[in-house]
C-alpha cells in the first residue's frame, strides 16, 4: 500500500497551475525571477511525481492515491483522482517533459515570456489532471480546458501561419470531443436508470449496454480519441500545428497531448464498449495500418524537418491504436489469447512513453537548429556534424531511436506490438513491420541530409555547438531513451496488473 | 368560480409596489434637478434597486403564494429571478454611466425607463394570469422601444426603434390573439385553471393548438428566436450600447419566465404540441444564429446572432418539458445574462469620446494594451462558446442532459455540433486580441468602477465554472 497520506495528485495538478497564476501576476517585468519560478515549480512537480512511482503498489490494478470530494451534487459528479498502471507513467512523463520545455525556452523566448511560461505551467497541471481524473465529467472538463493554453501557445509564439494552424487545431479537437460529451451524458443517464446516478468512469465500465448503444458510444469516443492521437484520416491538423508551434509547444503536443488519445482508448473505449470494439476493431486496425504505412511514405517526401517528425509521430502512434485493438482480434482468432492481448496493450503503452521521449527529443533537436538558423527546411542544412559534433551525436542517437533501433526505447514498444500482431495475422505483422524500414528510411535520410555531408552554406559554417542548457535537455532525454530501451522491465512491471485487469474486463461481454 | 382566498395580497407584491412608488418619486425629483445634479437620479436608481432587493429578501416566500385573486404569483423561482434581475440592472447601469455621460444620454428618463422595464420584467415573473402576462410584456416592450430610440441624434437608432416597435407590436398582437383563443376554448385566463381546463377539453383540441401556435409566435419573438429574429441584429446594432447591454440581459430573463409561466404552467398538458414547434424553432435558431454570426464584422451584430443561437439552447431546455429541463433552462438563462452583460461591458470599456469600440477590429492587440482585460474578454468568449472550465460549459451540459433524458439524443448531437461552428467566431475575437498587433495606440480610459465590476464579472465566469454548484443548486432549489 502507498504510504503517502497527503493529496499528492491534487498537489501535482494545482502546484503548476498556481505557479502559472503567479507568473501571470508577476508579468514580463519580473521575468528574470519568473523563469526561476517556472523552473522550480516544474522541477518540484517532477520530484513529487517520482514519489508516485516509488510508492506505487505494483501488485494491484486498483486505483491508487485516490482522492474524492463532492464537486457537483446535482450531477453526482466528484472531484475524484487516482492512478493505475496506465495513468501513473504518463503523469511522470508529463512532469518529466515540462521542466525540459521550460529550460529549452530559457533565453529563446523574448516575446511576452511570462505568459509563455504561465501557459505551459497551467497546461501541465491540466494534463496531469486528465490522466488522474476518475470522474468522467472532471476528465472532460480538463480535456477541453487543455485546449485553451495550447491554442494560445501556438497562436502567440508560433510561426507565420500560426493563426490558421491554431484555429484548425482547436476546432478539430473541439469537434472530436463534443460528441464524446453527449455519450458521457447518455451513459450518466443510463446509470440513473440503473439506480445510482454516477459520472464515475469505473461505473461506466460496469454499465451494461446493448450493442447498438455501444456502437454509438464507441463512434463518439472514436471521434474524440482518433482526432487526438491522431489517426489517419483525421490527422491533418497535426502537421500544421507542429510546424507552426514554438519548439516547446511541439514538444508538449507530441510528447504528451497525443498520448491522451491513446490513453482515452485504454480508459474509455476498450472497457466501456468491449462488444462494439470487438465488432469494429477491423476499422481501427485498418486505419492504424494505413497510418503506419501511408503516413510513413508521406513522411519520406517532406521538405520541412518539423513536418517530417510530425508525420513520423502519426505513424508511430498508429502502433498504439494497433496494439490496443489487436486484443480483440487475438481473442477471436486464437480463442482467448490473453497473453497476446496483454502483449499488444503492453506494447501500446510502452510505445506511448517511448514516443513521448523520442518525439520530444527530436523536436528539441529541430528547435536547437531553428534557434540558430531560423529555418526548418531540410535543404537549409547539411554537414552540421562539422560545426556541432556533440549535437550531431544526439541527433543521430534520437534518429536511431525514432527508427526503432534495439537498445533504444523505440524498439521495445514496436517490437511488442509486432509480436502481438504476428499472433493475430501475418499480414498485420507484415504491414506493421514495414514501419521499421520506412521509419529508418525517413529518419536516417533526414539525419543524413541535415547532419552529414559537407558543410552546405555559411549558416551551417557559423553554427556553434549546443550550450550547457541544451546539453542538459538532450542529455537527460538521451539517458531516458537508452534507459527505457535497455531495461523496460520496471515500466512493464508497473503496468502488469492493470493490463491484466483490462484484458480480463474486455473478455467479458456486456451483452 | 371561487376566488382564491389569500391573506397575503399586498405583501406578495411588496417589491413591485415599492418599485412603482420609487419610480414616481424619482420622476418627481428628477424634474427639479439640473443637468449637473443628474447623478442624484442615478444614485436614487441604485438605491431603489438595493431597496427592491431588500424588500424581496424580506418578503421572500417558502412555497407558491397566490395573490390578487390569482392574478399574481409569488414563488421562490420568482424571488430568485427578481433578485438576479436587480443585480443585472445595477451592473448594466454601472457599466453604462460613463458612456451615457459622454454621449449626452445621462438623463433622468433613461433611468425611469430602465426601472419601468424592470417593473415589466417583475410583473411577468410573477404573472398568474394571461392578462398579467400581457401587462408585463407591454410594460417591458414599450420601455424598450423608447430606450432604443433614446439617442435622438442617431438615425440608426431611430430606424431600429421603428423596426423594433412595428414588429414588436405585431408579435404582441399575435400573443394577445393566441391568449384570446385559449380563453375562448378553455374559458379561463388563470394559468392554474387553464392547466386544468386544457386537460378537460383535451390537449389535442384544434382550437387550443391554434391558439398555442400564436402564443409560441409571441414567445419566439420576445426571445428573438428564428424565424422571428429579424429585429435582433438591427436593434442590437442600432441601439446605444448601454441599451443593447440592457436588452441583452433582463429581457432574456423575462422571456424565459414568459415561456415557463405560459407553456410549462398553463399549457403543460400540451407539451407534445409545443415540443415539436420549439424543436424546429430551436434548431433553426442555432443554425442561423451561429452561421450568420461568422459573417459579421461588427461585434454588436455578432453578439446579436450569438444571442439568437443561445436562445436556441435556452429553448432546448424548455422543450424537454421536464423540471430538469426548466431548471437547466433557467441556469442557462442566468449564465447567459452574466456572460452577455460582460461582453457588452467590454465594448463600453473600450469606447471613448467619439469612438464606439463596436467593430471586431477595435479589439485588435488588446492583449498588448491591457493584458488583464484581454484575459477577461477571453474568459467571456470561451465561456460563451461553452468551453470548460468556464460557466457556459455547465449551462450547455445541463441543457443537454435534460434533452438526452427525454430521448432526444439526436437533438443534443445537433446542438453540440453547431456549438463547434460557434466556437469559430468566438475564437476569432480571441485571435484579434492575442495574435494580432494593435492598430492604434489609445489606451483604456474607463474609470475605476467600470474596471472593477467588469473584472469581477470575468472572474465570476471562471469561478462559477469551477464551482458551478453555487448557481446550479440555487436553480434546483427553486424549481424542485
Amino acid at each position: 500500500m502507498s504510504t503517502i497520506t497527503w493529496p499528492i495528485l491534487s498537489v501535482l495538478i494545482w502546484l503548476p497551475i498556481a505557479g502559472g497564476a503567479a507568473m501571470i501576476l508577476l508579468g514580463d517585468k519580473g521575468i528574470a525571477l519568473g523563469r526561476w519560478i517556472a523552473l522550480i515549480t516544474t522541477a518540484v512537480t517532477f520530484g513529487i511525481s517520482t514519489l508516485l512511482w516509488t510508492n506505487f503498489d505494483t501488485t494491484t490494478a486498483a486505483m491508487q492515491f485516490v482522492e474524492e470530494r463532492t464537486w457537483i451534487p446535482l450531477f453526482n459528479s466528484y472531484y475524484a483522482l487516482g492512478v493505475d498502471g496506465f495513468a501513473m507513467p504518463l503523469i511522470v512523463l508529463t512532469a518529466f517533459i515540462t521542466p525540459l520545455v521550460v529550460i529549452s525556452g530559457w533565453s529563446v523566448i523574448d516575446k511576452r515570456p511570462a505568459q509563455y511560461y504561465a501557459a505551459f505551467l497551467i497546461l501541465e497541471g491540466l494534463m496531469i489532471g486528465v490522466f488522474a481524473a476518475l470522474d468522467a465529467l472532471l476528465f472532460y472538463v480538463l480535456w477541453e480546458a487543455m485546449l485553451i493554453p495550447m491554442f494560445i501557445i501556438i497562436g502567440i509564439w508560433g510561426g507565420p501561419r500560426r493563426v490558421y494552424a491554431t484555429i484548425k487545431f482547436f476546432l478539430y479537437t473541439f469537434l472530436g470531443s463534443v460528441l464524446m460529451l453527449v455519450s458521457l451524458i447518455y451513459m450518466y443517464l443510463q446509470t440513473c436508470d440503473a439506480g445510482q446516478c454516477s459520472y464515475t468512469i469505473a461505473d461506466f465500465q460496469r454499465l451494461p449496454l446493448s450493442l447498438n448503444e455501444q456502437l454509438f458510444i464507441f463512434i463518439a469516443f472514436l471521434a474524440a480519441f482518433a482526432v487526438k492521437v491522431p489517426m489517419w484520416p483525421v490527422h491533418t491538423w497535426l502537421p500544421d500545428a507542429h510546424v507552426e508551434a514554438p519548439t516547446g509547444g511541439s514538444v508538449i503536443l507530441a510528447a504528451i497531448m497525443l498520448k491522451m488519445g491513446g490513453y482515452g482508448f485504454l480508459r474509455f473505449s476498450l472497457p466501456i464498449t468491449p462488444d462494439a470494439s470487438d465488432t469494429l476493431d477491423w476499422l481501427v486496425i485498418s486505419l492504424s495500418l494505413i497510418g503506419v504505412v501511408y503516413i510513413g511514405f508521406v513522411a519520406l517526401v517532406q521538405q520541412d524537418m518539423k513536418k517530417l517528425i510530425a508525420y513520423s509521430s502519426i505513424a508511430h502512434m498508429g502502433f498504439v491504436t494497433l496494439g490496443s485493438f489487436l486484443t480483440f482480434e487475438l481473442m477471436r482468432v486464437n480463442s482467448g489469447d490473453t497473453t497476446g492481448a496483454a502483449m499488444g496493450i503492453d506494447g501500446a503503452m510502452v510505445q506511448m512513453i517511448s514516443h513521448g521521449l523520442i518525439s520530444g527529443a527530436m523536436f528539441f533537436c529541430v528547435g536547437v537548429l531553428y534557434d540558430r538558423v531560423h529555418s526548418r527546411e531540410i535543404s537549409a542544412y547539411g554537414g552540421v556534424v562539422n560545426t556541432m559534433p556533440i549535437f550531431a551525436a544526439f541527433m543521430v542517437l534520437f534518429g536511431m531511436a525514432n527508427s526503432g533501433l534495439p537498445a533504444t526505447s523505440g524498439f521495445v514498444g514496436e517490437f511488442l506490438v509486432i509480436l502481438a500482431s504476428f499472433r493475430a495475422d501475418f499480414w498485420y505483422a507484415f504491414l506493421a513491420g514495414l514501419t521499421l524500414i520506412l521509419g529508418a528510411a525517413y529518419t536516417l535520410w533526414l539525419v543524413k541530409r541535415v547532419v552529414f555531408g559537407p558543410v552546405a552554406n555559411h549558416h551551417v559554417a557559423e553554427l556553434t555547438d549546443v550550450n550547457g542548457r541544451e546539453l542538459l535537455v538532450l542529455g537527460v532525454l538521451a539517458l531516458a531513451v537508452l534507459g527505457l530501451g535497455l531495461w523496460p522491465a520496471p515500466l512493464l512491471d508497473v503496468m502488469r496488473p492493470t493490463v491484466e485487469n483490462l484484458v480480463q474486463q474486455i473478455t467479458v461481454s456486456k451483452l | 368560480m371561487e376566488a382564491v382566498v389569500t391573506n397575503f395580497g399586498m405583501q406578495a407584491a411588496a417589491a413591485e409596489i415599492f418599485l412603482l412608488a420609487a419610480i414616481c418619486v424619482i420622476l418627481l425629483v428628477d424634474v427639479f434637478l439640473d443637468d449637473s445634479k443628474r447623478w442624484v437620479t442615478y444614485g436614487l436608481t441604485m438605491l431603489t434597486l438595493a431597496g427592491c432587493a431588500f424588500v424581496t429578501v424580506n418578503y421572500a416566500v417558502e412555497g407558491r403564494v397566490v395573490a390578487f385573486d390569482g392574478m399574481f404569483i409569488a414563488d421562490p423561482m420568482g424571488d430568485v429571478l427578481k433578485l438576479f434581475t436587480y443585480g443585472t440592472v445595477a451592473v448594466s447601469l454601472l457599466y453604462s454611466r460613463e458612456y451615457l455621460q459622454r454621449n449626452g444620454l445621462f438623463r433622468g428618463e433613461f433611468f425611469i425607463l430602465t426601472l419601468v422595464a424592470l417593473l415589466g420584467v417583475m410583473v411577468m415573473v410573477s404573472a398568474g394570469n394571461l392578462l398579467t402576462v400581457y401587462l408585463g410584456v407591454e410594460l417591458l416592450s414599450l420601455s424598450l422601444y423608447a430606450m432604443v430610440a433614446f439617442d435622438r441624434e442617431s438615425g440608426v437608432a431611430a430606424e431600429s426603434a421603428m423596426k423594433y416597435f412595428v414588429l414588436g407590436a405585431i408579435s404582441s398582437g399575435a400573443l394577445l390573439y393566441g391568449f384570446s383563443i385559449l380563453y375562448g376554448v378553455a374559458g379561463t385566463l388563470q394559468l392554474d385553471e387553464l392547466a386544468v381546463s386544457v386537460r378537460e377539453v383535451g390537449a389535442g383540441n384544434l382550437g387550443l393548438i391554434f391558439g398555442l401556435t400564436f402564443v409560441i409566435v409571441g414567445i419566439a419573438f420576445k426571445f428573438g428566436a428564428v424565424p422571428f429574429h429579424m429585429w435582433v441584429p438591427d436593434v442590437y446594432h442600432g441601439a446605444p450600447t448601454p441599451v443593447t447591454l440592457f436588452i441583452g440581459s433582463a429581457p432574456k430573463i423575462a422571456s424565459f419566465v414568459l415561456a415557463i409561466r405560459v407553456l410549462a404552467e398553463g399549457l403543460d398538458a400540451m407539451v407534445a404540441s409545443w415540443q415539436g414547434m420549439l424543436i424546429a424553432i430551436s434548431v433553426a435558431s442555432m443554425i442561423i444564429g451561429n452561421v450568420v454570426a461568422i459573417a459579421q464584422t461588427n461585434l454588436k451584430r455578432m453578439l446579436a446572432y450569438s444571442t439568437i443561437s443561445h436562445v436556441g439552447f435556452i429553448l432546448l431546455g424548455i422543450l424537454a418539458g421536464t423540471t430538469d429541463g426548466y431548471r437547466a433552462s433557467m441556469f442557462y438563462t442566468l449564465t447567459y445574462v452574466i456572460m452577455s452583460v460582460g461582453s457588452f461591458g467590454m465594448i463600453l470599456l473600450l469606447s471613448r469620446k467619439g469612438f464606439e469600440a463596436d467593430q471586431l477590429d477595435d479589439f485588435k492587440g488588446l492583449a498588448r494594451k491591457s493584458p488583464w482585460f484581454a484575459a477577461v474578454m477571453m474568459m467571456l468568449m470561451f465561456s460563451t462558446a461553452g468551453v470548460p472550465p468556464f460557466v457556459g460549459f455547465w449551462a450547455k451540459i445541463a441543457v443537454l442532459s435534460a434533452i438526452v433524458n427525454v430521448g432526444l439524443s439526436w437533438l443534443a448531437a445537433v446542438a453540440v455540433l453547431l456549438s463547434v461552428v460557434a466556437a469559430f467566431y468566438y475564437l476569432r475575437v480571441i485571435k484579434l486580441m492575442y495574435f494580432d498587433e494593435p492598430s492604434d495606440t489609445y489606451s483604456i480610459e474607463a474609470g475605476g468602477t467600470l474596471r472593477a465590476v467588469l473584472s469581477a464579472n470575468g472572474v465570476a465566469v471562471l469561478a462559477l465554472g469551477i464551482f458551478p454548484s453555487v448557481l446550479l443548486d440555487l436553480c434546483a432549489r427553486v424549481l424542485p
